[in-house]
């Protein structure tokens, strides 16, 4: 029973920082980017490639394959995404749902469509043996970092210029600009981290959650989930929404595996339909 | 010299701004009130709690003597009770012969009608044919209202809400952005307007 | 009508005469030339085309379900990820009807049409409150949640294979002498089916979007906050569309379950809310024969695409919904408008 607690919080913690990305671009620029699970597929193959290939080192690979998709997600957005902030819902669905559909196609193409495998260091494969429950120390490796990461979110968020300038534009960007601040800016730098810390999640995951070409496509839901349940005016609310859907698939998986996937649909629809705007959310501006 | 619209002790909080505190008023039949005072007072919270968009924290609204705190939005609207917004809210890919023959039509009860074309019915018509009139649309009633101007879209914005018929009529700012000249012109026109409620009664806030 | 040309009064602005409100109004819902031609076109396609009635078939039940979306994305405003929902849950549902009660094949339609309806009732409530970004999820949720259903309960729906075998009987009409009409290898009469089934629900649908209640959808879709401030009950009419919507989706995937013979999970799959949705778009939303030139323009792109290159053929997809988007999507059903000053985007 510890050991399914603990899967499903390093799940949760794995989703949470797939899924940061999006609640925070979500709620800054109101944007729905479907396309947010391409970039933690990028970093996902990226570090497959660079440590298959190159035979690059995992612990580096992390920090690479969150630098390198933070440059393409900022590449992405002061190209494509920034002439969509204006335009209507259905129109960034429509276009990020193209962007999905290109690059599940385009890996496939360059890479196949094989799972791919990462093989773990020694240190980190392996179960360490606490109380009369075996942990996966991966899993350890991956709750710790991301604990690490979720902290420090939030101390940016607080209590640096930055994240207040962040909260300023989330809760009314023309205002923010009408204050001399510069929200395009703003707007890029976020974007740029938050698909950065999905490549981080892709990378981390990759060994976790299985990864091939359809990985964007399978997990799409997973990261709404987080973002619809845990709004996308706090950190803290995506955080514990994905701890609890992290939990509740791998205790659903494994108590009822008839049902599967279905409790964490139908538990998703049911808290939207008892809080609309998400568990955590505070009233907003829009 | 009967009430129309009255409040007891209305209560708005937002957190600890206190936006409405403790407003009790009544409004006769056949009056007009200005609703004056400067930015931030709270004029637009008290014509929102008035119409149902915000729910008042306490106290009570009533309409000729029944409880309507509680009731929606659009109920109220049913009932008579009209207002207008200070930033133009129409139906940008309607007409304005078509928005003010579906206002008309709610107004009629012949909203829900599937089968039949809103077209159809010669009494809407004749009073969009009214409307349109008095409120100088009629040589843009075919067009939609997103390419309207400015002037135009205002009238309208007024010339939906006479078309429900108000007991209670909330103007919200009826003559911003229109040119001094035009503005007396809006009164009138409404003024003008024949009332099948025997006796509307209006809060202009300005 | 003259009585109240009668009682207007003689102050009336000169600018607008007399019953120009009434005479506009009377042609609000008239037969436009185009539409009285399509009409002519599409039994006319079964006469002239009988080799192609399968491929005609197929279009035909793409259009009726993007018609569907129609009603709630074109004239209601709700950004749908999960309609394939009604649309799986017809096609299942006729399956199984055929298969374990009846293999009527309008009997099936009917009560195939009453579930999804009843589908489209009770999951209404969903939509109702939340930003665009709940109703996405929780229309995504629904199909989600219906795609495991089947997958799962594999005694009834088959599970992964899906539902084979599904023989269909002939199709009878009811209070009449003639004989049956058998479903033919060519696809005749399936196609003939699916046209009268088509035809009818363009004419209703029709019906509702020119009424008084058609208007109201289009208002609260440009103005929720107003639609409420003229009276409207804005939650009555989108369950109401939402119901008539399911239907009319689950009309569509009986039509594909009885005319092919089975059903399989893929129905359920996102791949067909984003598919259905597209085809919406590239044929205009809102007017409602978009539903049949997306379906015919999607097949024929589809065609052409994937000969050339079959494997990839969602990357050429993916791209042009990209395009598509950037370009505008009003511009893009305007080609007169690519060039020089254009229409807002």
């Amino acid at each position: 029973m510890l050991t399914l607690l603990f899967d499903g919080i390093a799940y949760g913690m794995l989703l949470f920082i797939l899924a940061v990305g999006l609640a925070v671009t979500l709620g800054l620029m109101n944007f729905i980017n479907l396309a947010h699970g391409a970039f933690a597929m990028a970093g996902g193959y990226i570090t497959v490639l660079l440590m298959n290939r190159a035979g690059v080192p995992f612990l580096a690979c992390l920090p690479i394959a969150f630098v390198a998709t933070a440059l393409l997600g900022a590449l992405l957005e002061r190209t494509l995404y920034r002439p969509m902030y204006a335009r209507p819902h259905l129109d960034q669905v429509l276009f990020s749902i193209g962007l999905v559909f290109m690059a599940v196609t385009a890996v496939d193409y360059v890479v196949g469509s094989m799972q791919q495998n990462i093989h773990l260091p020694d240190w980190l494969q392996g179960r360490l043996p606490i109380e009369a429950v075996g942990i996966g120390k991966y899993r350890l490796f991956i709750v710790i970092v991301c604990a690490l990461l979720a902290i420090a979110l939030q101390w940016v968020l607080s209590r640096t210029r930055f994240g207040s300038r962040l909260r300023a534009s989330v809760d009314d960007p023309r205002v923010a600009g009408g204050l001399g601040l510069d929200v395009n800016r703003i707007f890029l730098l976020t974007f740029a981290v938050g698909s950065g810390l999905a490549g981080l999640g892709g990378a981390l995951g990759a060994e976790v959650l299985g990864l091939d070409p359809t990985f964007p496509l399978k997990f799409m839901i997973y990261f709404l989930i987080v973002v619809s349940v845990g709004g996308t005016t706090t950190i803290t609310g995506p955080l514990l929404a994905a701890l609890l859907l992290g939990i509740a698939d791998v205790a659903g998986k494994y108590y009822v595996p008839k049902l599967g996937a279905f409790i964490v649909y139908t538990l998703m629809v049911a808290i939207l339909l008892w809080r609309p705007q998400g568990l955590f959310a505070r009233a907003s501006a829009r | 010299m009967t009430t129309v619209l009255a409040t007891r002790s209305l209560v708005k909080r937002f957190g600890g701004l206190a936006a409405t505190n403790d407003v009790t008023l009544d409004v006769q039949r056949g009056a007009r009130h200005a609703l004056i005072g400067p930015n931030g007072a709270g004029k637009t919270t008290l014509i929102n709690l008035l119409t149902g968009v915000l729910e008042p924290t306490s106290g009570t609204i009533s309409l000729d003597g029944a409880d309507i705190t509680k009731l929606a939005s659009h109920l109220r609207v049913r009932r008579g009770v009209v207002r207008t917004f200070q930033i133009n809210q129409l139906f940008n890919t309607l007409t304005p012969l078509s928005s003010l023959a579906l206002a008309v039509s709610v107004h009629r009860k012949t909203s829900t009608r599937w089968w039949r074309s809103l077209g159809s019915d010669a009494g809407v018509a004749a009073e969009c044919e009214q409307l349109l009139g008095r409120f100088r649309l009629g040589d843009v009633m075919d067009q939609p209202v997103h390419s309207l101007a400015y002037g135009k879209r205002r009238l309208l914005e007024i010339a939906l809400a006479l078309a429900c018929q108000p007991r209670v009529l909330l103007l919200d700012e009826p003559v911003a952005g229109v040119p001094e000249g035009e503005r007396q012109e809006i009164f009138e026109t409404i003024n003008a307007l024949p009332d099948v409620t025997g006796g509307r009664s209006e809060i202009v806030k300005v | 009508m003259t009585d109240a040309a009668a009682t207007t009064p003689s102050r009336a602005s000169p600018r607008a005469p007399l019953g120009a409100a009434a005479r506009s109004l009377r042609g609000y819902a008239r037969w436009r030339w185009w539409e009285l031609a399509l009409f002519a076109a599409l039994p006319l396609s079964w006469l002239l085309l009988p080799s192609q009635a399968l491929l005609l078939n197929e279009i035909a039940i793409v259009a009726l379900f993007a018609i569907s979306l129609d009603l709630v994305l074109g004239y209601a405003g709700i950004v749908s990820l999960g309609h394939a929902a009604f649309f799986g849950f017809g096609a299942y549902t006729a399956a199984l009807f055929a298969k374990d009660v009846m293999p009527d094949p309008i009997v099936g339609l009917v009560v195939a049409i009453a579930a999804s309806a009843l589908l489209g009732l009770v999951t209404s409530v969903l939509i109702l409150r939340g930003s665009d970004l709940t109703r996405l999820m929780v229309t995504l949720g629904v199909a989600s949640i219906l795609y495991e259903l089947a997958n799962k309960l594999d005694w009834l729906t088959g599970g992964a294979a899906g539902l084979q075998g599904v023989v269909m009987g002939p199709i009878t009409v009811p209070f009449s002498a003639l004989a049956g009409f058998e479903f033919d290898l060519n696809g005749r009469v399936a196609y003939a089916y699916t046209l009268v089934v088509l035809i009818v629900v363009l004419l209703i649908a029709r019906r509702l979007v020119y009424s008084p209640f058609g208007a109201s959808l289009q208002a609260l879709r440009d103005n929720r906050l107003r639609a409420a401030s003229i009276g409207l009950s804005v939650p009555l009419r989108l369950i109401a569309v939402y119901t008539i919507a399911g239907g009319v989706a689950g009309a569509a995937g009986a039509l594909l379950a009885q005319t092919s013979g089975f059903a399989s999970l893929d129905l359920f799959d996102f791949h067909r809310s984003a598919e259905v949705m597209l085809v919406l778009v590239i044929g205009g939303t809102g007017y409602l024969y978009g539903g049949i030139f997306g379906a015919i323009a999607f097949k024929l792109l589809h065609d052409l695409i994937s000969a050339w290159t079959p494997q990839y053929w969602n990357f050429w997809i993916g791209l042009f919904l990209v395009v598509l988007v950037l370009v505008g999507r009003e511009r893009f059903i305007r080609p007169w408008t690519w060039f020089g000053k254009g229409a807002r985007p």
